[in-house]
C-alpha cells in the first residue's frame, strides 16, 4: 500500500509538471463547454447535463489514452523501468499506483466541468438526480477507459503506439453495439442473444442510463468489471515483458 | 551471498549466456570481464530478476531470484547499463524516491540521500533537474541510488564509465570500500579497474565463462612462465640462435644494453624453461647477470581467452 501510493504520489506530480494535462483539460473544457452552452440554449432546452455528459464520452475517447500514454511507454524508453522492476515492488503495486494516478489526474480534470451544473442551480431548477449519476458514470467509465490506456502503454516503449492503441481498442468499446443492426430483421434466437452480449460489452449503452438518471447495478458492474480486467491484464503484461 | 548455476539465456535461436556457474562470498568484489556483446548484462539482468533465464537458477542473499524474488529484490541495489533516471526530477527528489521505493523510512531516506549525494560528490547539483546533468553526473546519481539502501548485495554495469578520471579513482576506492560489508558484482572493460578493485575476475566470452580467478592468479596461471627475461654477457649472435633451439621456445627478442645484452624469450606455456636456459648459459661460459619470469599482463590474458588463437 505504500509503495502504491508512493509510485502514485511520484506519477501524480509529474502530470502536473508535463504540458499534457493542462493541454488536454483545456481541450476537454473548451469542447464541453461548446456543447453545454449549445443545449442549454436550444429553445425548450431542459435545465439538464444530459448532453454534456454524452458528449463527454465522445471526448473521453482521445483524452483518455492522451493522459495514459505516458505511464509506462516512458519508463521503458528511459530504462527506469529496469529500476522499477528491479525493486523490491510488486507489479500489483506499480500499476495500481500508476492507476491510482491517472484517475487522481481525470477527476482533476472533471472539476473545473462543475461550473456548468452550478450555472444550472443560478439560473433554474434542475433535478439533481441525473446531474450526480451522470457525474458517477463519467468518472466509472473514465475509471474503467483509464485502465484500457494503462493496459495500451505498458505494451510498448512508444507513446503514440500506446495512444493510438488505446484510442484503438476504446473506439471498438464504444460502438460495438453498432453490430446490432447487422442481422436484419428477425433473427434467429442465437444471434439475438449474441447481439444483447455485444450491446452489453457496448461502453455507450451504459452511460445512457446514467445520465438519464437511473442507477442501475447491471451498468455499474460493467464498469467495475471493465476495470479490474484492464488492470489485470497490465498486470500480465508487465509480468510477459519480463519473459520477452 | 551470490550463487549463480547453470544460468543460460536464448533470445530466440540466439544464444546470449549458456551454464553461467560462479559463486560470490559476502564481502567479496567480483569483476565480469569481457568483449562487448559477451553476455554480462544479460548475466546481471538475469541476477536481478529483470529478465528470466532460459535455465538455471540463481540466489541473492540466499533467496532464490524466481519464486522469491521480493525478497531477494530487498537486498539487492542495481545500477543497470543505461542509468534509469527520471528526467524530470531533481536529484534529490529522485534519491528520496529510489530511496522509499526500497522501504527506507522518511527520516531514513533524509539522512541517507544527503550522505549518498556526498559520496558522490554531487552536492552541487542536488536541485539541479536531472535533465539538465551531464553524462558523468547522471552516471554518479546512478550509483548514488544504487546505494541508498545499503544492499548487501550490489550489482553495477559499467560503473564507472563516463565518468572523468579523478572521479573514477574515488569512485573505484568507494567500491572498494563497499566491499568487505557487502558483496559486489561489476562489470567493466577496462583490465587495470579489474586488477585494482576486484578480489575475482571471471573473463566471460561470447556467453561462456572462460576463465575465474583473482587477478594474480590469473597471470600466474596462464602466464605463468610464458616469457623469461634474461640478461647476458657474451656473443649476441650466437646466444640468439643457441636459445632459440631449445625445444618450446617460440620467439626470441635482444636488445643491447651496453656491455650486455637483454633477452626476452617467449614459449609456450606449461612448462618452465629457466632451469634449462641458466644452465645453458652458464655451460657455454657466458655470464648470466639476471633472469626473470614474467607474467602476462591482464591485457594479454583476456585477449588470449578471448580470441580464437590456441595457446
Ligand atoms: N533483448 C535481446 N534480444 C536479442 N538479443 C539480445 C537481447 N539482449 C541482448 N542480446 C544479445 O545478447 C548478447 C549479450 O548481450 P549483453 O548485453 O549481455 O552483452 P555485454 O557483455 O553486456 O556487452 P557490452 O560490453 O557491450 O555491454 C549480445 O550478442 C546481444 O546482441
Ligand atoms: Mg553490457
Amino acid at each position: 500500500m505504500r509503495n502504491t501510493m508512493l509510485i502514485a504520489g511520484k506519477e501524480f506530480r509529474s502530470y502536473f509538471a508535463s504540458p499534457i494535462f493542462y493541454v488536454v483539460t483545456a481541450v476537454f473544457l473548451v469542447i464541453t463547454g461548446f456543447f453545454f452552452a449549445l443545449s442549454v440554449t436550444r429553445p425548450a432546452a431542459d435545465a439538464s447535463i444530459r448532453d454534456l455528459v454524452s458528449v463527454s464520452q465522445f471526448i473521453l475517447w482521445f483524452i483518455i489514452p492522451a493522459l495514459t500514454m505516458r505511464l509506462f511507454a516512458e519508463e521503458q524508453k528511459l530504462g527506469t523501468m529496469e529500476m522499477l522492476l528491479t525493486a523490491p515492488v510488486r507489479d500489483t503495486e506499480v500499476v495500481l499506483g500508476k492507476y491510482l494516478a491517472s484517475l487522481g489526474v481525470l477527476l482533476a480534470m472533471l472539476l473545473p466541468t462543475a461550473y456548468f451544473p452550478a450555472l444550472l442551480y443560478w439560473f433554474g431548477s434542475p433535478d439533481s438526480g441525473p446531474i450526480l449519476s451522470g457525474y458517477l458514470g463519467l468518472i466509472l467509465m473514465g475509471g474503467a477507459l483509464l485502465t484500457v490506456g494503462l493496459f495500451a502503454s505498458s505494451l510498448t516503449s512508444n507513446q503514440i503506439i500506446a495512444f493510438v492503441v488505446g484510442a484503438g481498442i476504446i473506439l471498438v468499446l464504444l460502438f460495438i453495439d453498432a453490430v446490432g443492426g447487422l442481422p436484419g430483421a428477425n433473427p434467429p434466437v442465437f444471434v439475438q442473444r449474441l447481439v444483447a452480449i455485444f450491446q452489453y460489452a457496448s461502453i455507450r449503452t451504459h452511460l445512457a442510463d446514467l445520465s438519464r438518471g437511473v442507477i442501475d447495478t447491471r451498468d455499474i458492474v460493467y464498469y467495475v468489471v471493465l476495470a479490474a480486467a484492464g488492470l489485470f491484464l497490465t498486470v500480465r503484461s508487465l509480468e510477459t515483458r519480463r519473459w520477452r | 551471498m551470490i550463487e549463480a548455476k547453470g544460468l543460460t539465456k536464448h533470445y530466440g535461436d540466439f544464444i546470449a549466456i549458456e551454464d553461467v556457474t560462479f559463486k560470490a562470498e559476502k564481502g567479496e568484489v567480483l569483476g565480469f570481464l569481457g568483449p562487448n556483446g559477451a553476455g554480462k548484462t544479460t548475466t546481471m539482468r538475469i541476477l536481478t530478476g529483470y529478465i528470466p533465464a532460459t535455465s538455471g537458477d540463481a540466489k541473492v542473499a540466499g533467496y532464490d531470484i524466481l519464486t522469491q524474488s521480493l525478497e531477494a529484490r530487498q537486498h539487492l541495489g542495481y545500477l543497470p547499463e543505461t542509468v534509469p533516471l527520471y528526467t524530470d526530477m531533481t536529484v534529490r527528489e529522485y534519491l528520496r524516491f529510489v530511496g522509499k521505493l526500497h522501504g527506507l523510512a522518511n527520516g531514513k531516506v533524509e539522512k541517507r540521500s544527503g550522505q549518498v549525494i556526498d559520496i558522490c560528490r554531487l552536492g552541487d547539483y542536488r536541485d539541479t533537474t536531472i535533465g539538465k546533468l551531464s553524462k558523468g553526473f547522471r552516471q554518479r546519481v546512478g550509483i548514488a541510488q544504487a546505494i541508498i539502501h545499503e544492499p548487501d548485495v550490489l550489482i553495477l554495469d559499467e560503473p564507472t564509465i563516463g565518468i572523468d578520471p579523478r572521479q573514477v579513482v574515488e569512485t573505484r576506492g568507494l567500491i572498494k570500500s563497499l566491499g568487505g560489508e557487502h558483496t559486489v558484482i561489476l562489470s567493466t572493460h577496462i583490465l587495470p579497474e579489474v586488477s585494482m578493485v576486484c578480489g575475482r575476475v571471471i573473463i566471460i566470452n561470447e556467453g561462456r565463462v572462460v576463465a575465474m580467478d583473482r587477478p594474480e592468479n590469473l597471470s600466474n596461471r596462464l602466464g605463468g612462465a610464458s616469457r623469461i627475461v634474461m640478461d647476458v654477457r657474451g656473443p649476441d649472435r650466437e646466444i640468439v640462435q643457441t636459445i632459440s633451439k631449445v625445444e618450446g621456445v617460440k620467439a626470441v627478442h635482444g636488445e643491447n644494453l651496453g656491455g650486455r645484452q637483454r633477452y626476452t624469450v617467449e614459449f609456450r606455456p606449461g612448462k618452465d624453461l629457466r632451469e634449462e636456459l641458466a644452465r645453458l648459459v652458464v655451460n657455454r661460459g657466458w655470464g648470466l647477470l639476471a633472469l626473470e619470469a614474467q607474467g602476462l599482463s591482464l591485457e594479454e590474458i583476456f585477449l588470449k581467452l578471448t580470441t580464437r588463437e590456441e595457446l
